[in-house]
């Protein structure tokens, strides 16, 4: 078990999860918690894998997907913010509604055969840097070097522009900037929207990247709900996003690893001989995610930070408090 | 002379909410350089009206002229922009910001690149100019009540407001702040600026006002009063339609032994920073006690402390020879203290369940409602019928959801449940606050009958008048720590103390 | 001004009358019971529209449905059949959501009755000619304490540390899969097959077929004691939320967990009490699929039970009762989603139902008022 190669692989996996991960950051700093990120990932997922199939153009399919995931999610926006439902049933149902119609649609997509794969590439001169260089800049898929600009990308939005601004004060205290004339309901659509096309990007990366193929609701397997977790733990900064993004790849990569190789570190590799260990493996990352949590949470008791002040209120102009 | 300049016009404004007319046919002005007061009592149609001013609501019927330009504002940005700027009661500022980015929230400068210690630098030199001070830097969450309303101000300054509608903005303030905020306005007025002064306070009306205008029910009973040529009796009367008793009848009578000591109590905040710093009182059978402070001081956490819902560090609290500290909410209610919480919607009752369910929060546990797993509905429904009728709960039945009651029968609501509970000891945290004035006046009869009953009663309240009134005591409370108890305390002794000074260094003073 | 001043947002004046969503002083009774039927009718016409899309036929896929579900005295058996653990989780989870506690995780609790249930008889616990009088209460027991456990870890971290028990559940879900497959595969399987051997008949569930004999229209039944389990448990729940002391409780935490706490009520452990119960309920559910359908532990033990729950009971508006009647129908939903292609059709039926089911709510809370507005 080559280390490096599960590392590189690592930051594949964690590309899916940083795209999620940052889409549902922006929806949530927003003020509205969209649980539906699972269905929307499978839908992307499910789009893209079908667009690329039957155009045979990878970067269609790209497009398609992230229109899908913003569609599914305008629903929620529709739901959530005019007619004022509860945000977790109606991101459970968007979970269950893209779970559905993606297998519907998706029916007999697992036997179309391989697609075009988006490009790979290899960053000259960064490449070379001993141990980060074959991590991060060999052998990634052009979309993972696009999550890279990513991170500071949405950073630098969040934290030094005006529209950065607003979008954090609409999540923190929305009557204040319907007050002063922000378009509360408008960009509260905006960023829900833009974070369900985040997911559908994540969904795309998936089937078009990282383990092309559609293996109907396998192909996400949980990521969609390690990433709502991730948010959590990121304490919604998009630094910290990244690196709980990476650190779940690797985690994830490393489980598949461990199982392969005869010896372990020196000793007998016990996941080898005994296969149905593996079963445990399995567990680690959705064990891990609940560690993650427990983190995230405790620090923001102790650090009385934390979510956005008004996550997860409808805002009505007029109702007394938030 | 020609008639002098119209800053604001509104003529036959009407506007509904469901089962209530808001405003019925209004018209109000506003001279250019006046402070005009809108006085009526809460639910009369003030905040509405400033409301459709600002550009929040829409009027159903009626028009709108601002500098003689006729208007219709369909956002608060179109609002802002002819000029009109509000300073809310309940502030409008993220808590999480500085002053300086809440101050440009909403605004089309800076276009993309938020280049902060330029726009620091605009917000100081405005700062001066009108004698409101405060750092662009410093968060919200880190400045006093004052100073936020001072960011609030200038939040309108900085667009360029010529119109002020200041929404009842002395109710966070001590008596000092309250003259500093009336300079500043009265400067105001001398650059140019025209004030609309909202307030239910007739005293500060008075005082401050040029012209007074009088809502009642969502007409007006008065237009354009001039202050000089009406008298607090007349504007009251103007305010409620019927003659107003300013005075309550207070007996005689001697306190009996001691239901709550509070000893040498040290307790931190939800920051976990100090809010109690050693404070110490009693309060016998018989007597209100009031806590003077300014919110913030420690009021709240030393209630929670009483009340079983925060630990204390030190210290020691007994009710009636108890000690109920650091145990829970469920032994202070068993050892007979009884709580009116100061947010009635949020703490105080279940919004969505029925009145009767409110009703017996604190009751069902025992016997009659409580029949070894179940509750007797029967029993707890004729209970809450009786109450309603006791209390003069106005609503439909005794299932209906209390998010649907108004805040006066909200606070009966509670009232009933607490009283009818028979304590020992009763905490009453801003019991009038938001209601009309026939609901004060229960409430303040009922509290004065409790003390007649030879209840201990702790009376918190943000209103000077009300606590002198109806206590028989007054401890000041300031930064977590006592200052002074006064028995027959005037308002500028309190006042005084309720900002820092201790009722020891006060004799020094005079 | 009352207390309570909705408003709606704005709407730029295109029409000359102003159209806004006003709160509802009342509910009339009839009007949630109308919105969820009519949102169940026009879900099912959505279904149809996308099942046109892949070039099915909306009408006839219906058709086969209902009748595959209710068509026959074996088929509404075989509905019924489904309805029982489905009636159990939708308790399950209409009491912790009672609670706003929005327990996702019953599948896994499920799985892990299973498990408790199963380990009774492969570890074994009892030998297998225990009397059945013995062997189904201790594996009901394990199945409902395994359920428990594994609800009240994610209680417990709500409660004491805040953590959003939505994630938690639903990564125990994973766990749970993982784990009993970890057993099944290693230790418990027979001669290579991914299940267990059949279990001894003292650990059936009796079914209707057994008295064939005495009762020749039962012959071919395969409807289960388990469906008195959630016959039971439906008055169970409805005396606990509507009669009792706690039930009050569960309610006051739910509407406003600040005014319970003022009102001297202990949140963290009602939390974890609540998802206790809550994982019990769906742990019987796992092991009344185990001792009463498969008699045997193997991979997959339900077709999603634990996720159409929280659908069932979202459906029924929490109540009880109507869980048993949502029950029936997404029963048969689900049986006769077997036999249908394209196979998703079920779990997009369900998750178009929810959807609608939601936006229906508006209705109830909200009325549409239409003013006459002049420019």
């Amino acid at each position: 078990m080559d280390p490096i190669i599960t590392l590189q692989a690592g930051v594949a996996t964690g590309t899916v999860l940083l795209f999620a991960t940052l889409g549902e950051l922006l929806t949530e700093r927003a003020g509205v918690l969209n649980l539906g990120v699972e269905g929307m990932m499978l839908i992307g997922a499910m789009t893209a894998f079908s667009i690329a199939v039957s155009t045979g153009n990878p970067w269609i399919a790209l497009v398609a997907a992230m229109l899908a995931g913003g569609v599914l999610s305008i629903l929620h926006g529709i739901v959530t913010i005019h007619f004022r439902a509860d945000q977790v049933v109606s991101g459970l149902s968007l979970t269950f509604l893209g779970t559905g119609i993606s297998l519907v649609l998706g029916e007999g997509l697992s036997d179309a055969g391989t697609i075009a794969l988006l490009p790979t590439y290899s960053i000259p001169l960064l490449s070379s840097i001993p141990i980060l260089g074959p991590i991060f800049f060999t052998k990634q898929s052009i979309l993972t070097y696009i999550g890279y600009l990513l991170i500071p990308t949405v950073w630098f939005y969040i934290n030094r522009t005006r529209p950065g601004l607003h979008l954090r004060a609409v999540g923190e205290y929305p009557a204040a900037a319907d007050a002063l004339g922000v378009n509360v309901y408008g960009l509260r659509y905006l960023y829900v929207i833009i974070g369900g096309m985040f997911c559908g990007l994540a969904g795309a990366t998936l089937s078009l990247a990282i383990s092309p193929g559609w293996f109907s609701e396998k192909t996400t397997a949980g990521l969609g709900w390690i990433a709502v977790g991730l948010v959590i733990f990121a304490q919604w900064n998009p630094i910290r996003a990244a690196v709980g993004a990476f650190l779940f790849g690797a985690l994830r990569r490393l489980i598949l690893d461990l199982q392969g190789p005869t010896v372990l570190l020196g000793f007998r590799n016990p996941f080898f001989y005994n296969p149905y260990l593996g079963f445990f493996l399995q567990m680690i990352p959705y064990l891990f995610t609940i560690v993650v949590l427990v983190i995230g949470s405790r620090e923001a008791m102790r650090r009385r930070l934390g979510a956005p002040a008004a996550l997860g209120v409808p805002y009505v102009r007029g109702e007394r408090g938030l | 002379m020609a008639e002098p300049a119209l800053a604001v016009e509104m003529k036959g404004i009407v506007r509904h909410f469901p089962g209530v007319l808001a405003n019925d046919h209004v018209d109000f002005d506003l001279r250019v350089g006046e402070i005009h007061a809108l006085l009526g009592e809460n639910g009369a149609g003030k905040s509405t009206l400033m409301n459709i001013l600002t550009g929040l609501y829409e009027p159903d019927e009626g028009a709108i002229w601002v500098k003689g330009r006729r208007v219709s504002f369909s956002s608060p940005r179109e609002a802002i922009e002819a000029g009109i700027g509000m300073v809310h009661q309940h502030f409008m500022l993220v808590p999480s910001h500085t002053v300086t980015e809440n101050i440009l929230l909403g605004l089309d400068k800076p276009r993309f690149w938020l280049r902060l210690p330029e726009y620091d630098q605009q917000v100081a030199e405005l700062s001066q100019r009108f004698g409101l001070k405060v750092d662009p830097k410093a968060k919200i969450w880190q400045l006093s009540v004052g100073e936020q309303q001072r960011v609030e101000i200038l939040k309108m300054l900085y667009r360029g407001a010529d119109v002020l509608i200041m929404d009842e903005p002395t109710a966070v303030l001590a008596p000092q702040e309250i003259e500093e905020l009336f300079k500043t306005l009265r400067t105001m007025t001398e650059e140019g600026k025209s004030i609309i002064f909202i307030s239910h306070k007739l005293n500060e009306v008075m005082d401050i006002a040029d012209r007074i205008t009088v809502l009642r029910r969502g007409k007006v009973t008065a237009a354009g009063l001039r202050a000089s040529e009406t008298n607090k009796a007349e504007l009251a009367r103007l305010m409620v339609g019927r003659e107003v008793l300013f005075t309550m009848e207070k007996k005689e009578q001697t306190p009996g032994k001691k239901v709550l000591v509070v000893e040498d109590v040290h307790a931190e905040n939800d920051r976990g920073l100090p809010a109690l710093r050693g404070v110490s009182l009693y309060i016998r059978e018989g007597e209100i006690v009031g806590l003077a402070a300014i919110a913030g001081n420690g009021q709240s956490e030393l209630v929670e402390v009483i009340t079983g819902l925060r630990p204390c560090t030190k210290g020691r609290v007994l009710v009636n020879g108890q000690e109920v500290q650091n145990r829970s909410a469920r032994s202070a209610i068993d050892a007979g203290v009884a709580h009116i919480p100061e947010d009635r919607t949020q703490v105080g009752t279940a919004p969505n369940l029925s009145i009767t369910d409110n009703l017996i929060m604190k009751s069902y546990r025992r016997p009659p409602l409580a029949q070894g797993w179940a509750i007797d509905r029967i029993a707890a429904r004729q209970q809450a019928e009786g109450l309603k009728e006791q209390y003069e709960i106005m609503a439909p039945n005794v299932q209906t959801p209390v998010r649907l009651l108004s805040g006066g029968n909200l606070q009966r609501v509670i009232l009933a449940r607490e009283i009818s509970a028979e304590p020992t000891l009763m905490i009453a945290v801003q019991p009038t606050r938001g209601l009309d004035v026939g609901a004060i006046e229960g409430v303040r009869r009922m509290l004065l009958a409790q003390r007649e009953a030879n209840k201990a009663i702790l009376l918190v309240s943000e209103e000077l008048e009300e606590l002198i009134a109806l206590s028989d005591r007054i401890y000041v409370l300031y930064e977590g720590q006592v200052m002074g108890e006064v028995h027959d305390g005037s308002m500028e002794e309190i006042g005084l103390m309720m900002t820092g000074t201790r009722q020891s260094e006060l004799a020094e003073r005079r | 001004m009352t207390a309570a001043q909705p408003s709606s947002p704005r709407r730029t004046l295109y029409l000359p009358f102003r159209i806004s969503l006003e709160q509802r002083m009342e509910t009339p009774a009839w009007l949630p019971v109308v919105t969820s039927i009519g949102a169940v009718v026009v879900a099912l016409i959505i279904g149809g529209i996308i099942l046109r899309l892949v070039g099915g036929n909306p009408i006839r896929a219906y058709a086969h449905i209902f009748e595959a579900a209710f068509g026959s005295i074996g088929q509404l058996n075989d509905t019924l059949v489904k309805a029982a653990p489905l009636m159990l989780v939708g308790l399950a989870c209409s009491l912790a959501f009672r609670m706003r506690l929005w327990n996702i995780g019953a599948e896994g609790q499920l799985y892990m009755g299973a498990f408790g249930a199963s380990a009774v008889v492969l570890i074994p616990l009892l030998p297998p000619d225990t009397s059945p009088w013995i062997m189904l209460p201790t594996m009901m027991v394990a199945g409902i304490l395994a359920g428990a456990l594994w609800g009240a870890i994610p209680g417990f971290l709500k409660a004491k540390l805040n953590v959003n028990e939505i994630i938690t559940s639903l990564m125990l879900n994973y766990v749970a899969f993982a784990w009993n497959n970890y057993w099944i595969f290693a230790h418990w399987n027979e001669s290579g097959f991914q299940m267990s051997p059949t279990f001894p008949r003292s650990a059936w569930l009796p079914r209707l077929a057994d008295y064939a004999e005495q009762v020749p229209f039962f012959s071919g039944m395969t409807l289960h004691l388990g469906i008195v389990f959630s016959l039971a448990a439906v008055f169970l729940i409805w005396f606990i939320l509507y009669r009792s002391r706690w039930g009050y409780e569960i309610r006051l935490i739910g509407d406003n967990p600040r005014a319970a706490q003022y009102a001297g009520l202990n949140i963290v452990r009602n939390t974890v009490l609540v998802m206790m119960l809550s994982g019990g309920l769906a742990g019987l559910a796992g092991m009344a699929e185990i001792a009463g359908v498969v008699h045997r532990f193997q991979e997959r033990i339900s077709p999603g039970y634990g996720f159409s729950g929280i659908i069932v009971a979202w459906l029924a508006k929490l109540n009880p009762f109507a869980v048993v009647l949502v029950s029936i129908l997404f029963g048969g939903l689900i049986l006769a989603g077997r036999e249908i292609q394209p196979s998703g059709i079920p779990s997009m039926l369900q998750g178009i139902i929810l959807f609608c089911i939601i936006s229906s709510e508006v209705l109830v809370r909200y009325r549409f008022s239409i003013r006459r507005q002049e420019a």
